[in-house]
């Protein structure tokens, strides 16, 4: 306990270094803006600009995305309330009754509950996660490779079993994640593994950011011309000091909401297919379910526009725990981190708190830093952001386009690179259209290597024996609980069918 | 096309695409089993996986003839007029992009993409055209050439040469 106080102390006062402190700021309003323009999230706006990172030591890098992330979260809800469009899907629920109370002229009480609310939301995650993500830590210090096996498999389970898409789409895109990312020269024999075409080119591998852009810059943006080419309407807000003081005073009417979605907010959260979309949705719903006046609720009622923004925000932070800790993201965005980590040349996983504890306690103490950070740019510049969300998409996507071309070229410094990004968001925008979901994808692409090498391990280990992943207790509960996962919505199926019969 | 259609195509397509790399691990002579005293093949990953990936897709198909997945019910367009406008526009202007990236050099390619995008498909004013056409390459050189220090492509070696005038400018006076 003590020894995590003072590494907590060296954590935060690395945040108040210059260059870190200026990358928070920097962070927080990329993150308000990527948040607060529909269409663009926490992802994309990681995704397209990590390559532009490169221009600052990692501690400071990782500072400047996990503020974008944070500050994303708070975004979100800019334009959910103002203009009944969510900024990002983890604000899709704050529309429910953020929307009815901005008709109702309350839009300025709407935005003040969503920050309050993403300000509780981070700061009970954030100390939930100090606390847990040392001993956590500690404990997957302990892990083969077969636990590694398992817990990615884990990870993959949830997606099939919680992702709640189409399960034979789901498995679909997980797996060509992780065949894509086989590409290039096998790491264990040197054999050079599929050349497509015979280009020299593929021997090099795909790298996972010229995926992960191509998905959530070309083809999101691409997506996004086509959901919000028709016109919408703004809600005038009127903001100023004095109506926030008085706004500040009915926080009695959402701080339970608050609490709930907070704590929910931050185990929903560290279940990779889960995240901060879902984690918003069922925080709404319980906070309706315990509420004396559900009725209230989806017509402006202020505590379902607090509960799924402290949710979402605790989400973010939470999703961030089993990638420092175990070195497996638990969302799209922290797979994006944890690439970004693995080109930094460090290595993501329980050794990172014994090996670079800067980088780990840096970051920890700047997520603290970042919260208050956010709150406060967040309640200053709402004028601008509103101002923000009535630029054209004609002046936002041209910019994107070409961030995403010159970003991709600058991290391999390959032209071939580029194509194979306009490739995949072309195809990426299809699937998803098709509803074949593209997370998993981007998860898999991250971790295919890394799980492929630790199966291969194991198996060389046991001499081929598979058993090996259900001998050893900790993987053989990671296997149990995906089995588990996996099976779950086929029950969930079957007792459907068994209770029609019935009735 | 209706949104049934395109289901029914993009699982055919996945499950040749599924097959493909199969077939493509196969032909590269990969073993895909276990290798005595060695562990797991090079090419058992891969060819497993794309496997199952194929047992998907052809899940998908299965789904699609019983109408289990609700895109496999819809009747609607797969994509409407408006938006097959907006997207393959978008589309083909990064493809004639990068295509020109490759012959002109990416600043000259930049103004162009700019031009057409906030002019011709945004139609704003000419002002606010000019300050993007000008705007981002300048901000594209501070930010890709002088901060993290990249070549970005210049071109054919005329265009090249061209460019050469800026950058000796830049050594001349700032370092």
């Amino acid at each position: 306990m003590e020894t995590i106080f003072v590494s907590l102390g060296a954590g935060l006062l690395e945040a108040f270094e210059p260059l870190n402190l200026f990358m928070i700021f920097a962070g927080c309003l990329a993150g308000l803006f990527v948040g607060c323009m529909p269409g663009l999230g926490s992802v994309n706006g990681v995704a397209i600009l990590l390559p532009i990172t490169f221009l600052v030591p990692p501690t400071a890098a990782i500072i400047f995305l996990a503020a974008l992330y944070y500050g994303a979260m708070y975004g979100g809800a800019i334009s959910s309330i103002t203009l009944g469009i969510p900024g990002a899907s983890t604000a899709v629920a704050t529309v429910f009754d953020g929307r009815p109370m901005a008709q109702q002229g309350k839009a300025d009480q709407a935005l003040m509950a969503a920050a309050i609310a993403s300000f509780i939301g981070g700061s009970v995650s954030i100390v939930l996660f100090t606390l847990f993500a040392p001993p956590l830590a500690e404990f997957a210090l302990k892990f083969g490779p077969q636990e590694e096996f398992a817990l990615m498999l884990l990870a993959f389970a949830t997606f099939v079993g919680l992702g709640g898409d189409d399960i034979p789409k789901t498995i679909f895109s997980i797996l060509l994640g992780l065949v894509l990312a086989s590409v290039g020269f096998d790491i264990i024999s040197g054999r050079p593994r599929l050349i497509f075409f015979d280009m020299v080119e593929f021997q090099r591998g795909i790298g996972f950011l010229v995926l992960a852009i191509g998905i959530y810059g070309i083809g999101e943006m691409l997506w996004t011309l086509e959901t919000t080419s028709g016109q919408v309407t703004m809600h005038k807000v009127k903001f100023t000091w004095a109506r926030m003081l008085e706004n500040l005073k009915g926080i009695g009417a959402y701080i339970n909401s608050t609490w709930i979605g907070s704590v929910l907010g931050f185990f929903v959260g560290t279940l990779p297919a889960a995240g901060a979309t879902p984690a918003s949705l069922m925080s709404y719903g319980l906070s309706k379910t315990f509420s004396k006046d559900p009725d209230s609720f989806g017509k402006g009622n202020i505590a379902g526009v607090a509960a799924p923004e402290s949710a979402n925000n605790a989400a973010s932070t939470g999703s961030m725990l089993p990638m420092i800790t175990l070195g497996i993201p638990g969302s799209p965005t922290t797979a994006i981190l944890l690439g970004g980590m693995i080109i930094w040349g460090l290595r993501p996983g329980p050794l990172l708190f014994t090996e670079s504890p800067d980088f780990v306690w840096g970051l920890i103490g700047s997520m603290y830093v970042a919260n208050v950070v956010t709150v406060i740019l967040n309640l200053a510049l709402i004028p601008v952001f509103i101002r923000v969300l009535a630029m054209p998409f004609t002046i936002l996507t041209p910019i994107i386009f070409v961030l995403c071309v010159l970003g991709v070229f600058a991290t391999t410094d390959r032209m071939f690179d580029t194509w194979i990004m306009l490739v995949v968001g072309i195809a990426g925008y299809l699937l998803r259209k098709l509803n074949y979901p593209v997370a998993p994808a981007v998860l898999a692409i991250v971790l295919g290597p890394l799980a492929e090498r630790s199966l291969r391990q194991s198996l060389i280990s046991s001499q081929g024996d598979p058993l090996t992943f259900i001998e050893r207790p900790i993987s053989l509960t990671c296997v149990l609980l995906a089995v588990a996962l996996v099976s779950y919505p086929l029950v969930q199926k079957a007792m459907r069918k068994r209770k029609k019969k019935l009735a | 096309m209706t949104v049934r259609t395109a289901e029914l195509l993009m699982a055919i397509v996945t499950l040749l695409a599924s097959i493909g790399l199969m077939l493509k691990v196969q032909s590269e002579g990969l073993n895909v089993g276990w290798v005595e005293g060695r562990g797991p093949g090079s090419g058992m990953w891969p060819f497993w996986l794309s496997a199952i990936m194929a047992l998907t897709a052809l899940a998908t198909l299965i789904r699609w003839v019983r109408r289990v997945t609700p895109e496999s019910r819809s009747t609607e367009d797969f994509i409407s007029r408006d938006t097959l406008f907006l997207v393959s526009v978008s589309a083909l202007s990064i493809l004639i992009f990068l295509i020109l990236i490759h012959y002109i050099g990416t600043y000259l390619a930049l103004m162009i993409f700019m031009l057409f995008y906030v002019r011709f498909l945004g139609k704003h004013s000419w002002a606010t055209t000019a300050a993007f056409v000008i705007g981002t390459p300048v901000f594209v050189y501070l930010l890709f050439e002088v901060g993290l220090t990249k070549y970005l492509p210049k071109g054919l070696p005329i265009f090249e040469d061209g460019f050469l005038v800026i950058d000796n400018l830049r050594y001349e006076y700032f370092y």
